[in-house]
């Protein structure tokens, strides 16, 4: 689960991790405020203002509707806020991250000016090669860090942190040394990143990453951006992150299927997919385009593919515009395919069918369960393969 | 012959009183399995079907009671890294966790706390288990399609694996034993693991190794093929049209940060001379083809 960058720096601050002061505004008028109230508390003139979407890129992003205007912008006086954050509101930004379709900005973060000396990069996520949550620290702040991972490798230094300890102050001494900081400022990185190890591990983080980390003119240390994303897996014991979900930065169709405990992502082909299992579901997808076509989703309908599940991701795939076809592959194992059948029969009854249907049923009962699909009476095509399958579907669905 | 798992497997269930739990005891008690005992804290002195499996509050309890040597997890996402390590703690060989969805900052912990305990080996979790067919099944899968043969599969997806075993099965190939490793990013074996167990095993003639896009997992085990396996690897990798940054299902099936490509991974398991299946269809008949066998269809 993904936050905004203002979300991410209002739990930072909440737990001792150094953010500049600023706030969230959903229209002008906020921002005026907001900016106002930044330029009386700091005394400085200048203020930044940040479309908030889950994309990154921003600063060098631009406006569908307002070419001119970058997805951040420094500006020096409310005024000026209020005015540029009118251009940027309800508009579409478009990012290296966003796609050329880009992303409506609905709120943006008013924040008070820095006096930048220096800009690292900081980053903390898992390592899968030793199971170990890792700190990735680079002096390339500010550059798109994988960009610095493929030509520099040497520039980013890490720091494996024991889960049985967690990261040591020493760890966080060695970085800052190696970053060539020097007093006073080595020891503020030390308690920022020690902050921010802690900050990881108590919101159960997958991803922690500040870029830039600044250091100011009066050597201060601060996150002046926070990428924050959650592992899915232990939302369930931070009940309270779940109200910082943006419904409009997820897919609808995603959201629904995941009250249902299917797993979906939308694509852009036009195949829809149901699956059970995950390895399976992304194997179908591969072998849609090797017969020559594309997959619209990705769905794991799971072990129990029960009529309602079945009926709910019928509902999900048809609802995508681009589906022309759809194709069904259950490997049924412990679930029989007679009784995987009942279950498409169902919905396919329930929902309707406006566009051919591929079904690939394999394991306990297959038989039964084709004979009961041919039979259905039903539009329904059964295949004996997954490569019989595919090349069906594609062939049903050919303008 | 076969790897890890046999007739003298002595299995215990931990979470045996938990419908999926309860039900997959059957089915492998079913199979052939020695399902000696089941461990559900407060049900210690129970047993379940039909009295055959006696129930104990503790792994220990249950190792001490019954000399079991494997235990399968069936335990809830929040205690199933606990389980784990109580598994481990009483000295079990080997861990078979099937639990899909437990956080990442859990099993970080567990895989700490296994390495200490060099008498465990974790399969998983968030997989379907192991099986050598007609003598031992651990885990979720139809035990039905297996047949006991030459090949070993090792796979980090469930229903791939089924696919796989069920062309196998078809062609007459048969497997020695198929280990499903699991789609978490942090898991205990893996496929450098597997690949060693049956290179090692002198019934196992050929290999099946089905990976996912994700984490190097793929690229570890091409570099191991082309430095210590011996004996014919068939490969097939999942997520070649899979967009980055997207979760695909499993938690360890994302490619970020431009790593963990299926591409990347046909690349290295080609240059270490794996014959790739094209589609998950060719699994079995691509080795056939390696073996150069004589098949049924």
């Amino acid at each position: 689960m993904k936050i905004h960058e203002y979300q991410g720096k209002e739990l930072l601050r909440g737990l001792g991790v150094p953010v500049p002061q600023g706030s969230v505004a959903f229209t002008p008028g906020e921002v005026k405020l907001v900016a106002a109230d930044l330029i009386k508390r700091t005394g400085n003139p200048v203020v930044v203002v940040k479309s908030q979407i889950h994309a990154g890129g921003r600063g060098k992003g631009r406006f569908i509707e307002q070419p001119e205007v970058g997805g951040v912008k420094v500006v020096k006086s409310a005024e000026d806020a209020a005015q540029f954050a009118e251009k940027m509101l309800g508009n579409t930004l478009v990012t290296i991250q966003t796609g050329p379709e880009g992303k409506r900005v609905q709120r943006v973060l008013v924040e008070q000016g820095m006096n930048i000396a220096r800009e690292l990069y900081i980053a903390i996520t898992l390592d899968r090669a030793t199971g170990r949550n890792t700190v990735m620290a680079s002096t390339e702040g500010g550059m798109d860090i994988e960009e610095v991972a493929a030509h520099t490798p040497e520039k980013i230094l890490k720091e494996s942190i024991d889960p049985a300890v967690g990261l040591q102050a020493f760890q966080a001494r060695k970085l800052a040394y190696a970053l060539g900081l020097v007093d006073p400022v080595a020891p503020r990185f030390t308690k920022f990143l020690l902050a921010l190890a802690a900050a990881y591990d108590r919101l159960d983080c997958a991803l922690l990453e500040v870029n830039p980390l600044v250091i100011t003119g009066d050597d201060q240390v601060l996150a002046l951006d926070a990428k924050v994303s959650f592992d899915d897996n232990a939302t369930y014991r931070h009940k309270d992150l779940e109200e910082l979900r943006d419904p409009n930065e997820e897919d609808a169709s995603e959201l629904e299927a995941k009250q249902w405990d299917l797993s979906y992502v939308k694509l852009d082909g036009n195949i829809g997919c149901m699956v059970n299992g995950a390895g399976l579901a992304m194997a179908t997808m591969d072998i849609i385009q090797y017969v020559g076509a594309k997959p619209a989703n990705f769905l794991d309908v799971g072990g129990g593919a029960t009529a309602e599940r079945v009926t709910a991701a019928f509902k999900i795939i048809t609802r995508d515009p681009n589906v022309r076809g759809i194709l069904v592959n259950i490997f049924g194992g412990i679930m029989k395919c007679d009784t995987i059948a009942t279950g498409v029969i169902a919905a396919v009854k329930e929902v309707g069918l406006q566009v051919p249907l591929v079904v690939r049923l394999e394991g306990t009962n297959v038989e039964l369960g084709k004979k009961m699909l041919d039979e259905s009476g039903l539009a329904i095509t059964t295949a004996s393969s997954l490569r019989d399958a595919a090349t069906k579907i594609v062939e049903m669905v050919k303008p | 012959m076969s790897v890890l798992v046999d007739k003298n497997t002595r299995l215990i269930v931990q979470g045996i009183t938990g419908k999926v739990g309860l039900f997959h005891a059957e089915q492998s008690l079913a199979y052939g399995t020695q399902v000696v005992g089941g461990v559900t804290p407060g049900k210690g002195g129970e047993t379940v079907l039909n009295g055959r499996v006696p129930v104990f509050h503790t792994v220990r309890d249950a190792v001490e009671k019954t000399g079991a040597n494997a235990s399968v997890i069936f335990v809830p996402p929040p205690f199933a890294a606990d389980a784990i390590m109580e598994a481990a703690d009483a000295g079990v060989a080997l861990i078979v966790c099937i639990t899909e969805g437990i956080p990442v900052a859990d099993m970080v912990k567990a895989k700490r706390f296994l390495q200490d305990k060099t008498g465990s080996r974790l399969l998983g979790p968030n997989c379907p288990g192991i099986i050598t067919p007609k003598q031992c099944r651990i885990g979720i899968m139809p035990g039905y399609i297996h047949t006991p043969g030459r090949v070993g599969v090792v796979s980090r997806s469930g229903t791939l694996t089924y696919e796989a075993v069920h062309q196998l099965t078809t062609l007459g190939l048969g497997q020695s034993t198929a280990i499903g490793i699991g789609g978490d990013p942090v898991n205990g074996t893996n496929f450098v693991d597997c690949l060693q167990l049956f290179q090692d095993d002198p019934e196992t003639e050929g290999i099946i190794m089905i990976g996912e896009i994700g984490g190097s997992a793929e690229e570890d085990g091409a570099a191991f093929i082309r430095e210590h396996v011996k004996k014919p690897v068939v490969g097939f990798i999942a997520g070649v049209t899979a967009p980055p940054g997207k979760r695909m299902g499993h938690a360890g099936a994302i490619i970020s940060g431009g790593k963990g490509t299926a591409e990347a991974k046909l690349d290295a398991l080609r240059e270490a001379g794996v014959a790739i299946a094209e589609t998950p269809s060719d699994l079995g008949s691509t080795m056939a083809r390696v073996l150069g066998a004589k098949t049924r269809t």
